[in-house]
């Protein structure tokens, strides 16, 4: 893989998509009378920044860009990036991988890709976003320990604490992997199976049902 | 809120608009659409209302209260459901708070709300 600055703005996916940045939640009522809670996504227009094929990548993808960038605070080789497919610097660059196979050859460089294009009311869409930062946090937050389940029988200071992380002179370590406290939050997380279940093409809006990860206003990545 | 989201919940509009404004201490009569079977039929609930919930928003609820068979029962509709059919305001109450968890421990003419007086400019 080149190690080019901009790579590390590029997250490899596969299958069709758009990148969109979550607006909020709110709450519908779906035909049969319930109250769905949904979140909102400002999804699109995505500008279409590179196109790779086999025969020069050894894959087939689309690289989408999305979201209003000063070009102050552009890098420069993202900058060039940028002109050669004739659209103004973007702040998020996803590459999804096999991008809408059944339309190859229409999506081209410097194209936009609308939300209402790629999906339909009723698709079923896996939404990718990082997740909000909890800080510094405890194994009862941080992996969902029961804690020690009593304040009595002598029980001092140590509600939340872990109890033991491990046997005695076998094997004398701690094992790789063991759940402990530590940065919570901020991760990658991907939420399967929204339904999508309005699409407003005027406002370029979607609404899929459930939560997303990510606070508002963050960057979230739709796959079909 | 944001722009876009009160772009989205605008299409309730028609539906709250459809409902008279009231508010806690207000007697209602709430007209209640029920699926049995195939079947549909109204059911109502009179009660008076002890708090609304999440104003101005799609979740809006509201709380009735109402006194059956000597047992106080209470029944939480969300106002935008398309299973409630008709909203009937019977009487305006005058109360102090938003929220009228007051009531909950009391009976007779100690939970009696006293009515809103309206003045009329001629």
């Amino acid at each position: 893989m080149c190690l080019c600055p901009w790579w590390k703005f590029i997250i490899q996916h596969k299958m069709s998509g758009i990148i969109g940045k979550k607006v909020g939640m709110t709450s519908i009522f779906s035909a049969d009378g319930r109250n769905v809670a949904c979140t909102l996504i400002e999804a699109g227009p995505c500008v279409v920044t590179q196109v790779k094929n086999v025969d020069t990548d050894g894959y087939n993808a689309v690289q989408l860009a999305f979201g209003e960038r000063k070009e102050k605070n552009t890098p420069k080789p993202l900058i060039g990036h940028f002109k050669k497919a004739g659209t103004t610097p973007k702040q998020k660059v996803v590459e999804f991988r096999d991008f809408r196979v059944e339309f190859e050859g229409q999506v081209n460089l410097g194209n936009t890709v609308k939300a209402e294009e790629v999906f339909v009311e009723g698709d079923f869409v896996d939404a990718i976003g990082t997740s909000k930062g909890k800080g510094f946090q405890g194994v009862v937050k941080r992996h969902g320990f029961g804690g020690v389940g009593g304040q009595t029988h002598g029980q001092h200071n140590r509600q939340r604490h872990p109890g033991s992380i491990g046997a005695c002179s076998w094997p004398s370590r701690v094992f790789k992997g063991m759940r402990m406290a530590g940065r919570t939050g901020g991760d990658r997380v991907k939420v399967i199976n929204l339904r999508v279940l309005k699409i407003y093409p005027e406002k370029n809006l979607l609404l899929v049902s459930g939560s997303v990860p990510g606070a508002k206003n963050s960057f979230v990545i739709l796959e079909k | 809120m944001s722009e876009l989201l009160k772009f989205v919940e605008a299409e309730y509009n028609e539906v709250r608009a459809k409902f008279p404004s009231f508010r806690a201490g207000d007697t209602i009569n709430v007209h209640v659409k029920i699926i049995e079977g195939n079947k549909e039929r109204i059911q109502q609930f009179q009660g008076t209302v002890i708090q609304r919930k999440n104003p101005s928003t799609n979740g809006e609820t509201f709380t009735v209260r109402k006194i059956s068979n000597g047992i106080g029962v209470e029944r939480i509709f969300p106002l935008l459901s398309p299973s409630i059919d008709k909203i009937e305001l019977l009487r305006e109450g005058k109360v102090r708070r938003a929220r009228l968890y007051y009531l909950r421990g009391r009976q007779g003419k100690s939970a009696k709300i006293k009515e809103k007086i309206k003045h009329h400019k001629d």
